[in-house]
């Protein structure tokens, strides 16, 4: 009796131990997660006290919002000296979203080859791709420039666009194939055995599986598009311009202003789609992980 | 190596059993190895065609270009005229910093030319890229690592970390810029008086600052991807076993993210070596922050034959950069699946 | 480990492009036109193109929509390019190498001017195509000019004010020297005492050459060549050196370009302080200025009277590949025609071209720093005159940087800057 209470204490002892264990290890996560969004927050938190700030207190430095305005959003969506920030921002979604989806199809198209198919010139192959990420962008732009003005394409999406995803792709189909790699293909051959087609058991079993990585070469894809800007400054007419070159065009009532308080707001209105894409897009990352629980 | 953790495959039906194929034409199992080479033609197509549009067609112009003169001026007319071919002058403008004087020699480029910074810009960009490639992977790791733990508000940390990467660099190039000036809010935060722009390290901190926190997403992304391609039986089984973490991290995590790991490396590495516009708009590449991107660009606006050869010296040393990686750290995507690839057939 | 071997086709894409470069061609670096399209399309008409950067406030659209309203057949589209200097001058650049035709009549910096003739892009405003420019301030017509041509028309001008607080000081020094001495109130009263724009930018350019200029040298001869090694041009770098040193000049003004040292003078932290027309507005208007009623406005100081501002501003050119040079030359007149050059003032705040209207009476009534200005344009000096000016303004910018930091001494760094001018004409 007594030595079965003693054990029962013991067992106690040892279950609270592992609960105390457990319990701090949360801890530090919540506190690791805090010390996350401080550091990733922080700058971006001092955009939007500034985005709401009235022009003539640019530079106050109180931490907390003073002299709140919305002038600066009206300011940025003014569109009666000319500012398009409207239309730009559908522009950077559209040229986004053709960029990142044609990117990723013919990615994983590389990628599956480069990861399951046996070919000659593979290393050619990749080194080829890799060599695309070397040259300086800044030197790109004269060529294409007068390339695109040869053939007629100066300011329409198309020059915009294809350079976008020239730019992405060396990055896409690098991620793809090292994920590609690490991809239980057996399944995928048993799935053919329980009478799939090729296409069928690639869609069905491994690209539910790559779904994270898919995800997130689309997000670097999306961003990196999002984000371009030297190429779009110099190859983008006015009704074709992304948010980039939009914000680069605002301009303080004076000659030499710094509009930073209508800057800080357009760079506030430009992160929002983002974040929500990403906040959706997690959906899809918890689906790929699950189908891969379950396998 | 990856079959090993993947669970056991379902068996194979034991007898007879030739698989049905409704797939792509021509995939039978005679034939396999040709029209597999074709196959992969066929897929990797799009991507060398888009790719040399776009980036092989201007760096052969490129090449091309920098062995010809920018154009000079005629004296007498004070016009510009076309400059002829060059050999490697432009060249030599850069690795042995020699500028063609006016009577036609060459003197030591003086203080105040742009060929006297390329070794300088060659080394700020060194060092940029080796700090801010460190810290990133660094951190990137450590907030993949808890964005791939399970805890309350994880999408929140998720969507927040992809924050800064999401606003455009030109807009953080002129918030740190605010947030860096002398009376802006990080002198006050801790009641500083530096001047992040006005001073050498000062400056290089500040770029490699807005730099890490603008990119350390990039990172900590594509190594979360790798972590959730790991299952979590592994762990479970290593736990059992009584691995410590540490023991968990190193004989699990790292070998198994590696592949992911090395990709967003190689990739930062290839970024970070043609930095620009952070360090422009922070700088205006004062105080030894001009990076060989920046060099490109004031170099194209004062001639672009001679920018032509700084861009192809700065390929050729990413490229020796890229070869160093790939050779040395294994940043190899293929190696190992071109091998389990052969054995398996 | 075969992974060197993937790394080979880029290594043969090199060789490859070796072997292309013997066959020549390589279209479109920084070379140059004949002369023969600045014949062509002289008597064109036509819809015209007009381009220029942002346009702050307003002030282009209402002159091409009046424009448009009387010449329904030669219709004129504006083309806006972004806020950023750098940018437009980039972008000028290619359509100009593309010879591209749509782009007929365009806002040049007073800078960028030498460059764009000197490549044969400007047509030149001569024969068929003259302007009179007999109203004209004679500094904006030598901005203008490159070779004793002109290769544009003078659009609007900016030049460097003194900015004062009056009610620290009763009159405003007429020389460097009597500027320095009273730095002394500034100390009794604890704010800095001058600033400018040190930070490594074109400001810089700026500010050094005004100093320079002030003091009796010049960055530039007659003939282009450099001219730095001369006693004046030591005493104007030497001046701002000076001034960094015992603190007349904050240290944090290295930091500094328009809108930061701005800040510092409208929070009453500067006593003088040398700035663009612009600050007048935001000074007395802005809800965080201090100097609202203190702000007293004169012109630069110099060695023994009024000092020479650094020219600013902007020039209209035509395209050589225009085809209606005609229609062009008929927009130039418009856009500096007196009644233009007023609503620039008036509504974009822009300082005029023409003489006469800096002592008009209803503008200098809503632009007060007019008459200061005019005799800041009067004094001043365009920016050196060279089609190699990013190399010019470049070695200005690093060397005198450098001195200012005192990382270099003044006869060092002007030596240096003469080097690296001298090798910029040669190409590279």
């Amino acid at each position: 009796m007594s030595t079965g209470t003693a054990l029962r204490a013991e067992q106690d002892k040892g279950r609270r131990a592992a609960q105390n264990k457990e319990k701090w290890a949360q801890g530090r996560t919540y506190i690791s997660a805090a010390v996350i969004l401080i550091w990733c927050l922080a700058p971006a938190y001092w955009m939007v006290v500034v985005a709401f700030r009235e022009v003539g207190f640019t530079y106050d430095t109180s931490i907390l919002p003073t002299h709140i305005t919305l002038d600066n959003f009206i300011t940025a969506f003014d569109t009666s000296f000319g500012n398009r920030f409207g239309q730009a921002l559908l522009n950077s979604i559209f040229i986004g979203v053709v960029v990142t989806a044609i990117s990723l199809l013919i990615g994983v198209f590389a990628a599956y080859a480069l990861a399951r198919l046996n070919f000659r010139f593979k290393y050619m192959v990749l080194g080829f791709i890799l060599g695309a990420s070397m040259f300086p962008g800044v030197a790109l732009i004269t060529p294409l420039f007068q390339l695109f003005t040869n053939i007629g394409w100066m300011g329409t999406y198309q020059a915009l666009i294809i350079p976008n995803i020239s730019f992405v792709l060396p990055l896409t189909v690098y991620t793809m194939t090292s994920f590609f790699r690490e991809m239980p293909w057996e399944l995928e051959e048993s799935a053919r055995v329980d009478g799939c087609t090729q296409g069928q058991a690639f869609r069905k079993v491994i690209m539910p599986l790559a779904a994270p990585a898919i995800f997130t070469t689309a997000i670097l894809a999306f961003i990196s598009s999002w984000n371009e800007f030297l190429i779009a400054s110099q190859l983008s007419s006015d009704a074709t311009q992304p948010v980039t070159v939009a914000i680069a065009n605002f301009a303080g009532a004076q000659p030499q202003q710094i509009p930073y308080t209508a800057i800080m707001a357009a760079g506030t209105i430009v992160t929002i789609p983002l974040v929500i894409l990403v906040l959706v897009f997690q959906r899809k990352i918890v689906a790929g992980l699950t189908a891969g629980a379950v396998k | 190596m990856a079959t090993e953790v993947g669970p056991t495959p379902v068996k194979a039906p034991a007898s007879g059993g030739t698989p049905i194929h409704h797939g792509p034409k021509g995939v039978g199992e005679d034939n396999k190895i040709l029209s597999q080479g074709k196959w992969a033609a066929w897929l990797l197509a799009p991507t060398i065609i888009a790719l040399a549009i776009v980036i092989v067609y201007p760096i052969i112009s490129a090449i091309v270009m920098s062995f010809q003169k920018d154009a000079g001026l005629d004296p007498a007319t004070g016009l510009f005229t076309a400059g002829g071919p060059a050999g490697v002058q432009n060249y030599v403008n850069w690795i042995a910093q020699q500028c063609a004087t006016p009577g036609g020699g060459t003197v030591a480029c003086p203080p105040g030319t742009l060929g006297a910074q390329f070794w300088s810009a060659t080394t700020t960009t060194f060092i940029f890229t080796i700090i801010t490639v460190t810290l990133e992977t660094v951190l990137g790791f450590w907030m993949a690592m808890i964005m791939a733990r399970n805890f309350k508000g994880r999408s929140l940390v998720r969507a927040a970390v992809l924050v800064p990467w999401a606003i455009p660099t030109a807009v953080t190039a002129q918030l740190w810029l605010f947030i860096f000036d002398f009376q802006g809010i990080a002198n006050k935060l801790f009641n500083a008086s530096i001047l992040w722009t006005g001073s050498e390290w000062p400056a290089k901190w500040a770029v490699i600052i807005a730099d890490t926190w603008k990119t350390t997403p990039f990172m900590a992304l594509l190594i979360l991807a790798g972590l959730q391609m790991i299952p979590a039986e592994v762990y479970e089984a290593a736990k059992v076993d009584g691995a410590s973490a540490w023991q968990r991290f190193r004989m699990i995590t790292l070998p198994l993210v590696k592949p992911a790991l090395m990709v967003a490396i190689l990739f930062r590495t290839l970024d970070a070596l043609r930095m620009f516009d952070l360090p422009y708009i922070l700088t205006g590449g004062a105080n030894n922050t001009t990076t060989l991107s920046i060099l490109v660009i004031n170099q194209i606006r004062q001639g672009f034959n001679a920018a032509a050869a700084l861009s192809t010296i700065t390929f050729i040393i990413i490229f020796i950069v890229a070869f160093i990686f790939v050779r040395f750290l294994g940043a190899n995507v293929v190696e190992q699946s071109g091998a389990t690839g052969k054995g398996k057939k | 480990m075969k992974s060197p071997k993937f790394l080979l086709p880029v290594a043969t894409a090199g060789v490859l492009a070796l072997t292309l470069s013997a066959c020549g061609g390589g279209g479109g670096g920084g070379t140059t036109t004949g002369g023969g399209d600045a014949e062509a399309g002289l008597d064109g008409r036509g819809p015209i193109t007009y381009v220029q950067g942002k346009d702050n406030s307003n002030v282009v659209r209402p002159l091409v929509a009046k424009w448009n309203a009387a010449h329904p057949n030669e219709k004129v589209t504006f083309k806006e390019q972004t806020d950023q200097a750098d940018q437009q001058h980039d972008d000028l650049v290619q359509h100009f190498q593309a010879k591209d035709a749509n782009y007929d009549v365009m806002s040049v910096d007073l800078v960028w001017t030498a460059e764009f003739a000197a490549k044969g892009w400007l047509q030149p405003l001569k024969d068929k195509m003259a302007v009179d420019t007999a109203a004209m301030l004679p500094s904006t017509v030598a901005g203008a000019s490159y070779k004793d041509t002109l290769y544009a028309a003078p659009q609007n001008s900016d030049g460097g004010i003194l900015y004062y607080r009056k009610d620290l000081v009763p009159t405003p020094p007429k020389t460097w020297d009597e500027m320095m001495q009273m730095c002394s109130i500034a100390k009794q009263n604890n704010i800095g005492c001058y600033s400018g724009q040190f930070k490594q930018y074109e400001g810089l350019t700026v500010n050094a050459s005004e100093a320079i200029n002030s003091a009796g040298g010049s960055v530039l001869d007659k003939d282009g060549k450099p001219s730095l090694n001369t006693a004046e041009a030591k005493e104007g770098l030497g001046n701002l050196v000076d001034a960094f040193k015992d603190g007349s000049i904050p240290k944090e003004a290295i930091t500094y370009q328009e809108e930061e040292s701005r800040r510092a003078f409208q929070s009453g932290n500067l006593l003088f302080h040398r700035n663009w027309p612009y600050v007048y507005n935001l000074a007395v208007t802005e809800g965080s200025s201090k100097v609202k009623d203190k702000l007293g406005m004169a012109a630069l100081p110099g060695k023994d009277g009024p000092g020479a501002s650094s020219l600013g501003g902007h020039n209209v050119g035509v395209s050589v590949y225009s085809k209606n040079k005609a229609t062009a030359l008929d927009f130039l007149k418009f856009i500096t025609s007196e009644e233009t050059q007023r609503f620039y003032a008036t509504q974009g705040s822009l300082a005029p071209v023409l003489t006469n209207l800096y002592d008009d009476a209803a503008l200098v009534k809503k632009l007060p720093y007019l008459p200061v200005l005019k005799t800041s344009i009067e004094n001043a000096v365009p920016r050196p005159v060279t089609p190699f000016y990013p190399a010019v303004t470049q070695a200005i910018q690093e060397n005198s940087y450098a001195a200012l930091k005192g990382d270099k001494s003044v006869d060092q760094a002007l030596s240096d800057m003469q080097k690296s001018i001298e090798t910029a004409g040669a190409g590279s």
